[in-house]
């Protein structure tokens, strides 16, 4: 079974982690730096796997991690796991080239395997071209695309469709319940988003005429 | 993609900084200040105020923002942060009909809540109604959540609850409930029952998400009760089924990576496939053919296909797959070792460390690739190269695969030095070809890596030298070379000192045919020896090593001795407590005992090894003890024994002189006959009647208890039927070399006429080997005034006492 699943970024600040054993909160940080410690000695040609630290279980467990740029991706699994299974999970192979965009953090994957495909895949595509600030910015969502594909330590779903499927089902029905108390919200945002200075300078609606006044952009 | 949970009116207008009325930030607001915090003191304040004002709104009970707040706590969380004053609102969030509320709470219930603290029993009464009354959006939540944190208490009291939900019609539910159920299975085994009979039904869906589900149930079910696996063993059939389905179907866009479809269900099939084929000749006949299509047919090119063939090969190795097959499996491992891709060396390496017990022969095979694989950079490799190497080394390969792991042992990383020295030390033990080569090659792992052998080491080295009488020369020559390059290697230091004080005579001798010739003078050897004393780098162990060394070489020496004994006595102040002692002993030994000092530090006898009876440290403190100990020292039962043995010898001149264990050829006892393993009766054993002279009879009775089959215990009776008293009765009791003899004090030295109270003696016998018993007795009394020797072997010994 998976024991944990840990992403942080290249100087060992948290992005995500998930635990499926009960671990005191001290214990998990400890984990988390032990981790990271561990993974950072790693040269960039070496195989994606290794032997766990002492807190995480000891001779049976295994860390596998995936690279990206800014970010590892560790699963923290034990001897029952297909290790190129979990890094077939880490992440799938993209119809189309995935690349991490934002200014700054381009690189290319591959030879992508295993679970952290799909899940670096799902999230892909849940977030559009996904990069380490989207991560940060939204690691609820995260947590909700993690857990429909693992739950309990256990590889839930691999097909990254009806993974996405889900995803989007939830967040309508988080929008809709939204509902008539996002109403402000929403007029306050199209306003935002309104671009004065496009207005035409005339309207003119049968005899009436009315002038438009310069005004500047609102933002 | 939006922003979840809307957007806040009443923050429009206050920027992020001004703090009035009931401002509260953005999840995505905490996060921008908290990384714009420029340093941890910076940060710990953000997070402290926020997590104030969180604190207020939990205690105002601001229903419609709590998501918001328990969204900004779990972050904080994650970064280290206590968090646990937002248990309670999780309750509340996850009891709200919202789906934005559930599931804020549920992921925090995961994240906060564990089975070690009681509050998270509250939650399972919203799970319940959650699981049969919500939509399955919310239905799947409560399950993710029961699956990640649910303990004992709580499995027991939903498991109706997700039992019904096996059965839904939504497929997306089921697969989870599915999941929730092996987990509840590992917490309260009991519910196994529960969850046994649908897996037949659940077998026929075609959902691949419900079938990956099912088969880890089965595997779990399995893997707890052996009836389960019986039972299971019929659906063999049906996966074989599954699994040439998923080979032969058409590419499936949706399920398939790299063109295998769904990989990830193929191998949990052939991963269930071997646990019901383990040991069972009809399941595994009926998986051979199909296990051997997917082994040739799978597409290697791409990482999904190599794992499913891992898994085939594994699976093919663990049943009782024919041979051919075997083959097939183990040659897929030895070409997936030359295989570019780390990580299929990796697994490669990883599996064929699972078979090397069981298919040594075909693993031996891949040796050469193995070794090669040793001088890989990336340590995760070669540590298990060097894993699999030590297991591959037998009596045939040992010269090459040494030699390997040598050169091996000069270049590895610190961490696995210590593991490569002690195999190789430990295969070199095992497989040694000749003495010469073992001690070469300890020699040579003590100078590359000394620090980092086992504390043994040294005394096992000195034990095999000691033992091998014709290769003192050459081994003394080797170590002094050795020590004059360097003496910061402890063990070696050790080892050298004490060679070089047992054995300088010979290496000043100057020949010897194996090595080249090496002319030392004596002022060398005192030199080095003094250097390592005086050298801060030597253990206290050490010094006193080289210490004795130096004494013992005043008898090998021929020149006089007054370096040595200025050595001797300088070190007679010395602040180690252990070094004066030693010192002052061997300053008197000059001074006052001279003449006793060629004995005592004579030569030790060829040990033998494994032999119990020499030690080397106790042979050490045993001769810097002599000095101390009084003329007659009170000898215990056991030196009687000496004497008995030393009888035909003539009487010894000093009792403690270590006495050689090759006994002469006239010695009164034999060495070891023949093992016989027949296992030791219960029945009890007849009394011996052994000795009778003027009415003073001895018999023997035989006790052997049951938990200890290799002792015996002998009670001697002696009785006297004549008119006159025995008196000074002793008695005393001889046995073979490989047993050891107890004597136990007698009842009396008198055993009184006329038939009066015998006197009894306890001898305890230990026989581990289990060879025939031999015993001699000697008997000394007096009787009719006269006194009486009498020495004879007990005869007719009944075959029970030994076997």
């Amino acid at each position: 079974m998976i024991k944990a699943i840990l992403i942080f970024n290249n100087h060992g600040k948290p992005r995500l982690s998930k635990f499926y054993q009960p671990y005191s909160e001290d214990t998990q940080q400890q984990i988390i730096r032990e981790t990271f410690h561990l993974v950072s000695k790693r040269d960039e040609n070496v195989c994606n796997f290794l032997e766990g630290g002492l807190l995480i279980g000891g001779s049976d467990n295994k860390l596998i991690y995936r690279h990206y740029a800014t970010l590892y991706f560790v699963f923290c699994v034990d001897s029952s796991e297909s290790e190129l299974g979990i890094l077939d999970l880490i992440q799938r192979f993209p119809r189309s080239s995935c690349t991490w965009r934002k200014p700054g953090l381009n690189f290319h994957v591959s030879f992508p395997t295993g679970v952290t495909k799909v899940f670096v895949e799902t999230l892909d595509k849940c977030f559009e071209n996904v990069c380490e600030l989207d991560l940060i910015f939204h690691v609820d969502k995260v947590h909700n695309i993690l857990a429909e594909m693992v739950m309990g330590g256990m590889v839930l779903e691999t097909n990254m469709n009806e993974i996405v499927t889900q995803i989007d089902a939830q967040n309508k029905l988080e929008k809709s319940e939204a509902g008539l108390a996002g109403a402000p919200a929403r007029a306050v945002s199209a306003v935002k988003n309104m671009n004065l200075p496009e207005i035409p300078r005339n309207i003119n609606i049968g005899d009436i005429s009315i002038k438009v006044p310069n005004l500047p952009s609102f933002k | 993609m939006e922003i979840s949970g809307g957007e806040e009116g009443a923050e429009f207008g206050g920027p992020r900084g001004e703090r009035m009325l009931v401002p509260s930030l953005k999840v995505q607001d905490l996060i921008e200040e908290i990384r714009g915090a420029k340093t941890q003191a910076q940060e710990r304040e953000v997070i402290q105020k926020e997590c104030a004002h969180i604190r207020a709104s939990f205690r105002d009970g601001d229903p419609l923002h709590r998501h918001r707040q328990l969204a900004k706590l779990l972050y904080v969380h994650m970064l280290g942060y206590p968090a646990h004053f937002g248990q309670m609102e999780c309750l509340k969030l996850i009891a709200s009909p919202r789906f934005t509320d559930k599931r804020v709470g549920y992921l925090g219930a995961m994240l906060l809540l564990d089975e070690r603290q009681d509050a998270h029993l509250l939650i399972t009464n919203s799970i319940k109604n959650d699981l049969s009354q919500g939509t399955q959006a919310v239905q799947g939540l409560a399950l993710c959540t029961l699956s990640t944190m649910g303990s004992a208490e709580m499995c027991r009291d939903l498991a109706t609850e997700v039992e019904k939900l096996l059965l839904q019609p939504s497929p997306y539910v089921r697969k989870k409930a599915v999941l929730t159920a092996v987990h509840m299975i590992r917490k309260v085994p009991e519910l196994s029952t529960v969850f046994l009979p649908p897996c037949a039904q659940l077998l026929h869906e075609r959902h691949h998400g419900i079938l990956l589900g099912t088969i880890t149930l089965i595997m779990e079910l399995c893997e707890r009760s052996p009836a389960a696996l019986k039972h299971f063993r019929k659906v063999v059939p049906q996966l074989v089924q599954i699994l040439r389905t998923l080979l032969t179907t058409g590419y499936s866009t949706e399920h398939s990576i790299s063109g295998v479809s769904d990989p990830f269900l193929q191998v949990q099939i052939l991963r269930l496939l071997r646990i019901l084929g383990r040991n069972h000749e009809e399941s595994s006949e009926t998986m051979n053919d199909l296990l051997a299509q997917v082994a040739t047919n799978t597409d290697t090119s791409r990482n999904a296909g190599n794992a499913v063939l891992f898994e085939t090969v594994l699976t093919i190795l663990d049943i009782r797959s024919a041979a051919g097959l075997r083959v097939l499996a183990v040659n897929i491992l030895g070409r997936f070792l030359l295989n570019s891709d780390k990580n299929i060396r990796y697994v490669a390496l990883t599996s064929l460390l699972r078979l090397v017990q069981s298919d040594h022969s075909a693993v031996q095979r891949h040796r050469p690739t193995v070794v090669e694989c040793l001088q890989e950079p990336d340590t995760s490799l070669s540590r298990r190269a060097l894993e699999l190497s030590l297991a591959l080394v037998n009596s045939s390969n040992v010269r090459a695969m040494t030699q390997e792991l040598q050169g091996f042992l000069q270049s590895c990383p610190t961490d696995l030095r210590a593991d490569c020295a002690s195999g190789i030390l430990l295969a070199a033990e095992r497989y040694a070809p000749t003495k010469r080569w073992h001690i070469d090659t300890i020699l040579r792992v003590l100078t590359t890596a000394g620090a980092h052998v086992r504390d043994d080491a040294v005394a096992n080295l000195t034990q095999l030298i000691g033992g091998a009488q014709e290769l003192h020369a050459y081994s003394v020559r080797r170590l002094y070379c050795a020590l004059a390059e360097d003496i910061s290697q402890q063990p070696l230091v050790q080892v050298a000192a004490w060679c070089i004080g047992e054995y300088g005579d010979l290496l000043l001798e100057g020949s010897c045919e194996e090595i080249e010739p090496l002319q030392v003078e004596e002022e060398e050897v005192l030199a080095l020896l003094e250097r390592v004393l005086q050298s801060h780098m030597s253990l206290p162990a050490t010094r006193g090593y080289a210490l004795t060394a130096l004494m013992k070489l005043s008898t090998r020496l021929r020149g006089d001795n007054n370096r040595i004994r200025q050595v001797v006595s300088i070190y007679g102040s010395c602040l180690d407590v252990e070094l004066q002692q030693r010192a002052v002993e061997y300053d008197t030994l000059f001074r006052k005992y001279d003449h006793m000092r060629a004995a005592i530090l004579e030569k030790m006898p060829l040990v033998e090894r494994g032999g119990p009876q020499v030690d080397e440290e106790a042979k050490e403190s045993k001769e810097a003890r002599l000095l101390e100990a009084a003329p007659v020292p009170t000898e215990p039962q056991a030196s009687k024994l000496l004497d008995l043995l030393d009888l035909l010898d003539g009487p010894s001149e000093d009792a403690q002189h270590p006495r050689p264990l090759d006994p002469s050829p006239g010695g009164a006892l034999v060495h070891l006959l023949d093992l016989p393993c027949a296992p030791p009766p219960a029945a009890p054993i007849p009394n011996l009647k052994v000795f009778e002279r003027e009415g003073l009879q001895l018999s023997l009775s035989f006790v052997r208890p049951p938990e200890t089959p290799a002792l015996l215990l002998i009670t001697v009776t002696a009785t006297n039927t004549s008119g006159g008293d025995v008196t000074h009765f002793i008695c005393q009791a001889a046995v073979p070399k490989s047993f050891q003899l107890q004597l136990q004090a007698p009842s009396g030295d008198t055993v009184p006429a006329q038939g009066g109270l015998p006197m009894t003696q306890l001898l305890r016998i230990l026989n581990p080997n289990k060879a025939p018993l031999r015993l001699k007795l000697r008997l000394t009394y007096t009787h009719f005034g006269q006194s009486v020797q009498e020495i004879f072997e007990v005869n007719n010994l009944p075959v029970e006492t030994w076997q």
